[in-house]
């Protein structure tokens, strides 16, 4: 193989903005969000698929960013950490309950943590803690903060609607 | 890490990947990527070019029939683990699928990746030795067919060549009523199973066993089915000693131990986990029988 970088132009929708652009065909989609987006919040940990950390939606599903290219993504819509808070930078619920109850230590999964619960809490709106439990395996936390996490993620369940944007 | 370089080849049909794979030189074909694109990202995998599978329409999806029940490769996990059908009339596949990976992988992971990575713990070739599933291959010169028993050649090496694309699974369907368990041990959900057990059954009128099926997953190269298990089951009435025996015959000379665990380890496991889950699914086959008859 030659050295040169091989490129493909794709355009997909980020954090609900039309994006074109010529990526090397073996970026993975968190390294093209990284270093060609800026869209840092999408974290690194393993590389191999198993902590979880680069969790990104594509289509509203939750996928690794680190095992996905980024060419794969044409046509598609992504939504990344950056993209759940308000424009004015208002925390969504399930954010400002992490906040409230201490969901993050250091921080680094929290992207990924929250990038998963996004897609199983639409998924699942009134899960019990056993299945949100099962859910979260798919994302590791060295701090090992999970009460503070189940506790923040069990609030917003119970919350009711009528809370939703206070 | 990050893969080594390659070409990136979009194939929007099956022809058009077989024509990619016979022409291109050190290919591999990209299913699902949760194995393959973590390979290569460890440098374990170097291709000079990658063939994606991801647009080829044509291999997702799921087709029912009375006896048995057709997977295209392309399949999600997560559609398979979905789909409700399955459930109904095979319910051990959503139990196991569950196991496989987590959320965010079943996303992504294909049905045919799985099979086609072979590894020793994959949950969907364990689903397939159980009831005795055909693979079929596309090549050059046709497709063909490959009953579970003859797909693994090795550890991680199934009895696919070089220009050839696994295109579907075909796993056949046990009568209703049967019972059914899938269980696994792993040190934390989702991860590799140390031991993985999958058992069906069927009771005749009396009560007795009348067909079984037992396969352990993770212990050897491949799935492990468990004639002499099952063959001494057939004809007995259940009852605790019997699933007790049966576990016992579970600690098969093929099981093998690794870096992080002996083969008797292993063993111990498997009888344990044998015995439980004869038990459950024979209570589930009762369960079965009895809701029939008030129905009835």
């Amino acid at each position: 193989m030659s050295e040169a970088e091989i490129t493909r132009a794709i355009t997909f929708t980020v954090n609900g903005a039309v994006t074109d652009m010529h990526v090397e065909e073996r970026f993975s989609l968190a390294d093209m969000l990284r270093h060609c987006l800026a869209l840092t919040g999408t974290h690194l940990g393993c590389e191999h698929g198993v902590c979880g950390a680069c969790t990104v939606l594509v289509d509203g599903e939750a996928i690794r960013s680190c095992l996905m290219l980024a060419v794969q993504v044409d046509g598609s819509d992504v939504t990344t950490i950056e993209g759940l808070a308000d424009e004015d930078g208002r925390l969504n619920r399930l954010q400002q309950a992490f906040s409230d109850h201490h969901g993050l230590q250091c921080g680094f999964c929290t992207p990924g943590i929250l990038m998963t619960l996004s897609a199983f809490l639409a998924d699942n709106p009134a899960p019990d803690e056993g299945h949100l439990r099962e859910a979260l395996s798919g994302n590791i936390c060295r701090c090992t903060g999970y009460q503070g996490i189940v506790d923040a993620v069990m609030d917003v369940v119970a919350a009711p609607a009528a809370k939703a944007g206070q | 890490m990050k893969a080594a370089a390659f070409r990136y080849h979009r194939a929007d049909s099956l022809a058009e990947a077989g024509e990619m794979l016979t022409s291109l030189d050190n290919a591999r074909l990209l299913s699902g990527g949760q194995s393959l694109m973590a390979m290569m990202n460890l440098r374990y995998v170097i291709v000079d070019h990658l063939i994606d599978l991801n647009p080829v329409s044509e291999l997702a999806g799921i087709s029912h029939h009375d006896d048995h029940f057709q997977v295209g490769a392309m399949t999600r996990q997560r559609c398979f683990l979905d789909d409700d059908a399955v459930a109904a009339h095979s319910p051990i596949f959503r139990e196991a699928l569950g196991y496989v990976g987590h959320l965010q992988t079943r996303n992504r992971g294909t049905v045919g990746g799985s099979l086609a990575h072979m590894d020793p713990a994959a949950e969907l070739l364990g689903l397939a030795a159980l009831t005795d599933a055909d693979i079929t291959l596309s090549g050059p010169n046709g497709s063909r067919q490959v009953a579970i028993a003859e797909f693994p050649q090795a550890y991680m090496t199934p009895d696919i060549k070089v220009d050839e694309i696994l295109t579907a699974v075909r796993f056949n369907r046990w009568p209703a009523g049967h019972g059914w368990d899938f269980r696994e041990f792993a040190q934390r959900h989702g991860d590799f199973a140390v031991v993985g057990v999958g058992c069906l059954l069927t009771l005749d009128a009396a009560g007795a066993i009348d067909r079984a099926a037992v396969v352990l997953i993770g212990v050897a190269d491949g799935p492990l089915r468990l004639p002499a298990v099952e063959a001494m089951l057939l004809g007995m009435l259940p009852n605790a000693d019997l699933f007790r025996a049966a576990g016992e015959a579970a600690r098969h000379p093929e099981i093998t131990g690794d870096a992080l665990v002996t083969a008797d380890y292993r063993r111990q496991l498997a009888a344990v986990m044998v015995r439980r889950s004869l038990t459950n699914a024979h209570q589930r086959a009762v369960q079965a029988m009895n809701q029939e008859h008030h129905h009835v």
